[in-house]
């Protein structure tokens, strides 16, 4: 830790001003143009994903032999794939499979583990004692493997993809929120809260949990990145999403390959489609961290 | 030290205790009857019986679930987890027989993306927000975006296309031909490698720049020193110490990147040996690898924590 100095800090202290919704946007667009280009990627994103009907050029879903194997044409702008379906409208509601499993997962996943980390730093003792071995249980398994696992016993299907990725993300937030939680904890106001006689859960919802909003932020944009990634990975290796589900990784595998010669396009587009997305959030995801952590808000 | 390190290797008891208690109770939630899966039914029920019965007693299913689970916890300590459903071999031995490729393959994509990462991290840190910064981040940001499957497909993709080469079937050891064996390797070493180059460079970037705020660095550029000395005598020493752990942290990455990488490029390593087992519902095996690799990530992790203590001796005294 190094040291404050007092002078330096004194000057622009009081003098600032209360920002609007707007101005605090606008600011964040100038100090953090990646962050904002990633923001601008995610918002295009969730409009393709909620317009897909209106969007997409063909049916997503049934395929019409006549036209398989078709190259990027004026009709089909990213061509077809062997069941001759539109590739450009499957990558459109590909979207909305992606954002889905992505949002839920890591919503769920991280919304778990801030309460289980809240919960296991407020309590502290011997209850805290037991969560923090059962996190660390789950976090000896590498994510991939545990959502591998998981997915292979329940079967492919999109909501138990959501349950396969969810749950290796609660050790990683309940560690992250419990760390925080445990500093937040020793402020006078929880002491004074708690002396005034609040209710434990009093104590947590109102006075803990704000105060951890930051570091719960932080993880579930950065999970959120990871969560599409993976959903792409199991749906590639066949223990996503199941056909006719046009999911990003799931287009990626067999016939993508098989086909390279004849169809690269069909192993191209969805590919993009994945990069970009995990790109968005992941620049949106470092920049928020860079305004949110404190430890980090300081130029050096 | 002694003590530090009794007392770690004593706290994995527990941990490896729950991962067996995990990945045993997972593969009890199976919906619907791991036998029948066995004998190739699905619920039409038009399997005998008799047949059923003997598979639940040959599996051990007709015992109670303590019973199970302790023959299972029996067979982990003695590294015994049966055969595979599907080849009928014990799951050790044709584990044993996959790993060299694994390992060789973990191996060389951890060289190649430390030999990247830490010269750009540490440009990167150096010079923070710059261009120079942006570029290396923006590189670094984009390898952890796009998943490592697309990229051996892609590579696969213009390998077909341009030179009409395709993977081959059979794998060849670096001491049978380490020619044939580094053109095999090659592109997969590269596909795991990129990936794992960018979270490295992403970290070292990041404890690079704590580490640069530091009043020891202050001191050191006020002396006089030269960039370089202070960017790698000073500040790199003392950025390691993370960056170390996150050999850990990686380890996750790299295995999710095998299992990826070796279904791509058709290389019957232990990555591709999971994959086909959860196809084939090869439940024995599942349960083995899970296991073992599990364990695997927590030595690692055991063995960067002694790293650390060792490294820095106000760790052993917490």
């Amino acid at each position: 830790m190094s040291v404050q100095y007092p002078l330096a800090q004194a000057a622009p202290a009081p003098t600032v001003p209360r920002l609007t919704w707007g101005s605090e946007c606008w600011s964040f667009v100038r100090k953090k143009p990646l962050g904002a280009a990633g923001a601008a990627i995610i918002t295009g994103m969730l409009f393709v994903a909620i317009f897909a009907t209106a969007l997409a050029p063909y049916d997503a879903y049934t395929p019409d032999y006549g036209a398989s194997f078709e190259r990027p044409t004026a009709a089909h702008w990213f061509g077809t794939d062997e069941f001759g379906r539109d590739v450009l409208s499957r990558v459109i509601y590909g979207a909305r499979i992606a954002l889905f499993v992505g949002f839920v997962a890591s919503f769920v996943g991280c919304t778990l583990g801030a309460l289980l980390g809240v919960t296991s730093a407020y309590a502290g003792g011997k209850v805290d004692l037991a969560l923090e071995r059962v996190m660390d249980i789950l976090l000896a398994f590498p994510l991939l493997i545990l959502a591998l696992a998981i997915a292979s016993v329940l079967g492919p299907a999109v909501h138990n993809v959501v349950v396969a990725i969810a749950i290796p993300i609660i050790p990683r937030a309940a560690r992250v929120v419990r760390s925080a939680a445990l500093s937040v904890k020793e402020n006078q106001y929880v002491e004074a809260a708690r002396s005034l006689g609040a209710a434990a859960r009093r104590v947590i919802f109102q006075h803990i949990l704000p105060n951890v909003a930051a570091p719960y932020i932080i993880m579930l944009t950065a999970q959120l990145g990871s969560a599409i990634l993976t959903e792409a990975a199991l749906s590639y290796l066949g223990l996503g999403t199941a056909e006719p589900t046009p999911s990003w990784g799931l287009m990626l595998s067999g016939s993508a390959s098989s086909y390279a010669e004849k169809a690269p396009w069909i192993a191209l587009f969805p590919g993009i489609a994945i990069s970009l997305a995990v790109f968005g959030f992941n620049l949106f995801g470092d920049s928020l961290r860079d305004v949110l952590d404190p430890k980090l808000r300081r130029k050096g | 030290m002694g003590t530090y390190l009794a007392k770690r290797v004593f706290l994995i008891v527990p941990t490896l205790l729950g991962v067996a208690a995990v990945v045993f109770l997972v593969m009890r939630v199976i919906p619907g009857d791991v036998a029948l899966l066995i004998l190739g039914g699905d619920s039409s029920g038009n399997i005998d019986k008799v047949q059923l019965a003997a598979m639940h007693h040959q599996l051990g299913l007709d015992q109670p679930l303590i019973v199970q689970f302790g023959a299972w916890l029996w067979g982990v300590v003695r590294f015994d987890f049966g055969a595979s459903l599907w080849t009928g071999r014990p799951v050790i031995e044709e584990l044993l027989g996959r790993l060299p490729l694994s390992l060789e393959l973990a191996f060389l994509a951890t060289l190649v993306s430390v030999a990247i990462a830490i010269p750009f991290g540490i440009l990167a840190a150096a010079r923070q927000d710059t261009w120079v910064d942006y570029l290396i981040r923006m590189v670094s940001i984009g390898g952890l975006a796009i998943p490592s499957f697309w990229v051996g497909i892609l590579i696969i993709l213009l390998l077909v296309i341009y030179f009409g080469w395709g993977p081959p079937l059979e794998f060849t050891w670096p001491w049978v031909d380490p020619w044939a064996n580094f053109q095999q390797m090659f592109w997969p070493v590269v596909t795991v490698g990129y990936r794992y180059a960018a979270v490295t460079t992403r970290m070292t970037r990041s404890t690079m720049l704590e580490v640069l705020r530091d009043d020891y660095i202050r001191t050191a550029w006020a002396k006089g020193l030269m960039e370089r000395a202070v960017l790698i005598r000073h500040a790199l020493k003392n950025a390691m110490l993370p960056v170390i752990t996150l050999v850990g942290t990686e380890f996750a990455f790299l295995i999710g990147g095998l299992v990826v990488t070796e279904t791509v490029f058709t290389l019957n390593g232990v990555g591709r040996f999971v994959v086909d087992a959860v196809a084939h519902r090869d439940y024995p095996v599942v349960q083995a690898l899970v296991f073992l690799i599990a364990l695997c990530f927590v030595v690692v992790n055991l063995l960067i924590d002694v790293t650390y203590a060792w490294l820095d001796p106000r760790i052993r005294y917490h």
